[in-house]
């Protein structure tokens, strides 16, 4: 007997290859139509590269159109890369906690329902009915996690609890009072749950049977540990501020991969060096381009993501290409407590408070909350024989990563040349966690 | 008026005083007083040495941070309320000590103790004044 799979919306989730090429074709089209008219940021990249909307018939012609990375959304920041007037925009959501690389992305009232949309389909995914009660423990606010989930809980029709993050105990409380089914959180904070629960003795009183877990790595050690302790299905849910935020692909009962909303994105899989699009099923560059979207619509987005695409039959029945669990980034980008970090915003910061740039991030993870370590080397201009006064300079450093990342970072001084180097480079990070399934 | 001490960082772990005085023994200068400061995680260790240039040299070549403070040095009884009399003088003029140790040796009926303050000046004249005997870089060289 075939087992009973859950569609938010089972005609699209179910389409036919032949029928999602279809949409896909007509809505690129009409997307790159409606951001060259109205996006000259764009449009200038188009013209450089010599592409016309009329150059895009179908979706086959995607590879002719330019790219766009982080340094464009930088470089275009605020407004530059929206297609629609502010006044039809109704929100804004911003990447985590990242002064120099703050990325804005704007919504209209579409965007944001087909955002949620597409959130209610991996909560549905999930086992999520209206008769569920949908605990939401992403940050709320800026970070796209919390007004996702939340949205996508209202859609499907779960009793949402809107907890945001942090606060362990009003978690618990709220978890076993009232009967919370579902569970959405990054997966570090499903473990230190669970720890937190299995502490107080309380296991007998939580209703979970599923969480989705997203914005950040896990591998799948995590994921039999987190299923195991709170007796529940985990899933993957993948997704990035730049395209809409999570639910850009999401996983489903098989929990082997993620299947990407392919109505609403299309996914590529790029050589990161050359950028030239690879075949089904190799390793490369994650890039999206979104063709339902009014506000904010990224063309060939390149996610830095290091992933492989697959077609092969699922077992739910869901027809969309599933993504692997990203395997690394081609950049050097950190996820930290859920917070993306980049190694040269730390530089930027000691740099500008008179330290070397002979530094060294250690990420690291104890028990179930990420830590991070800033080392730096001791340089003469600096030094003091005053203990106070070099404990002072640790202090402002770590205000000023504080302010820069959003996260705590242990700050620590070391001496010269103490920090490991090869062929004369210091080794930037060292990421301890071994969050990739490689 | 003021002595040399050498100020180096070090970190919290194990062997790095170690590395310090050898190659401080290794350039064939002697430590005449020492006193260590630290955090959880760093901490200075503070020298007066036989030979401040040689052993600024030896300490640079071994990648450490190292830099020369005038201190005071200052000859004491050695007898109970000896180092107390010095600090009532500080303390009645208002100078702040930020820290103090002793040397290893003592020369005869006398103690001789390092203070960091932050006006050298001030701080010699009063003691002059009082009738403490100040510590040379001569008298450290001879030692």
């Amino acid at each position: 007997m075939e087992k009973m799979e859950n569609y938010y919306q089972k005609e699209i989730e179910t389409a036919s290859y032949e029928q999602i090429r279809q949409w896909q074709s007509e809505r690129l089209v009409k997307t790159v139509k409606h951001v060259y008219e109205n996006n000259t940021y764009y449009r200038k990249l188009m013209d450089e590269k010599g592409v016309t909307p009329d150059d895009i018939k179908c979706v086959d012609d995607l590879h002719k159109l330019p790219f766009l990375t982080k340094d464009d959304l930088r470089e275009a920041y605020p407004y530059g890369l929206m297609s629609k007037p502010l006044s039809e925009c109704v929100r804004i959501q911003s990447t985590s906690g990242t002064t120099g690389k703050r990325v804005v992305a704007f919504y209209t009232q579409h965007d944001i329902d087909l955002w949620e949309e597409c959130c209610a389909r991996a909560i549905t995914a999930a086992g999520g009915t209206k008769e569920d009660v949908c605990q939401v423990c992403y940050g709320y606010g800026l970070f796209t996690g919390g007004p996702g989930l939340n949205g996508g809980s209202h859609k499907v029709g779960c009793l949402t609890l809107p907890m945001s993050s942090g606060n362990t105990e009003r978690q618990l409380q709220f978890m076993t009072d009232l009967e919370a089914t579902i569970i959405c959180c990054t997966p570090s904070y499903a473990q230190y749950l669970a720890e937190s629960i299995e502490e107080k003795g309380i296991k007998d009183k939580v209703k979970l049977k599923a969480g989705i877990f997203g914005a950040e790595a896990w591998t799948e050690e995590m994921r039999k540990d987190i299923e195991k302790r709170l007796g529940i299905k985990a899933y993957d849910i993948y997704g990035l501020t730049e395209i809409s935020g999570p639910g850009v692909a999401f996983e489903c009962s098989e929990q082997n991969g993620m299947h990407v909303n392919e109505d609403h994105f299309i996914a590529e899989i790029i050589d990161p060096k050359t950028g030239e699009v690879l075949p089904e099923g190799e390793k490369g560059e994650l890039v999206f381009t979104c063709i339902t979207k009014e506000a904010f619509p990224m063309i060939r987005y390149r996610t830095k993501d290091i992933c492989v695409l697959s077609r092969e039959k699922c077992s739910c029945g869901r027809t969309h290409v599933k993504m692997a669990k990203p395997m690394g980034r081609s950049d050097d980008m950190l996820i930290v407590k859920g917070v993306n970090v980049f190694p040269s915003q730390i530089e930027e910061v000691l740099l500008a408070k008179g330290l070397t740039s002979n530094y060294q991030i250690i990420v690291d993870r104890e028990k179930t909350s990420d830590t991070i370590e800033v080392r730096v080397e001791m340089t003469p201009e600096l030094f003091s024989d005053k203990i106070n006064e070099l404990s002072k300079i640790e202090r402002e450093v770590n205000d000023a990563l504080k302010s820069m990342i959003g996260i705590s970072a242990l700050v620590r001084i070391v001496e010269p040349k103490s920090i490991v180097r090869s062929e004369g480079k210091a080794v930037r990070v060292i990421d301890r966690r071994n969050l990739y399934n490689n | 008026m003021t002595i040399n001490q050498l100020s180096i960082f070090v970190e919290n772990k194990a062997g790095t005083v170690a590395k310090i005085t050898k190659s401080i023994a290794d350039a064939g200068v002697s430590i005449r007083a020492l006193s260590v400061a630290d955090t959880q995680e760093f901490g200075i260790l503070r020298l007066i040495v036989s030979d401040v240039e040689k052993a600024k040299e030896a300490l640079h070549e071994n990648d450490c941070v190292v830099s020369i403070t005038k201190v005071i040095g200052v000859e004491i009884p050695d007898v109970a309320g000896g180092l107390s009399s010095v600090l009532e003088l500080m303390s009645e003029n208002s100078i702040n000590v930020e820290y103090l140790y002793a040397f290893i040796t003592i020369s005869g009926q006398h103690a001789y103790v390092v203070l960091r303050v932050e006006d050298n000046d001030k701080a010699a004249k009063i003691l002059k004044e009082n009738g403490v005997k100040l510590v040379t870089q001569a008298d450290i060289d001879s030692l």
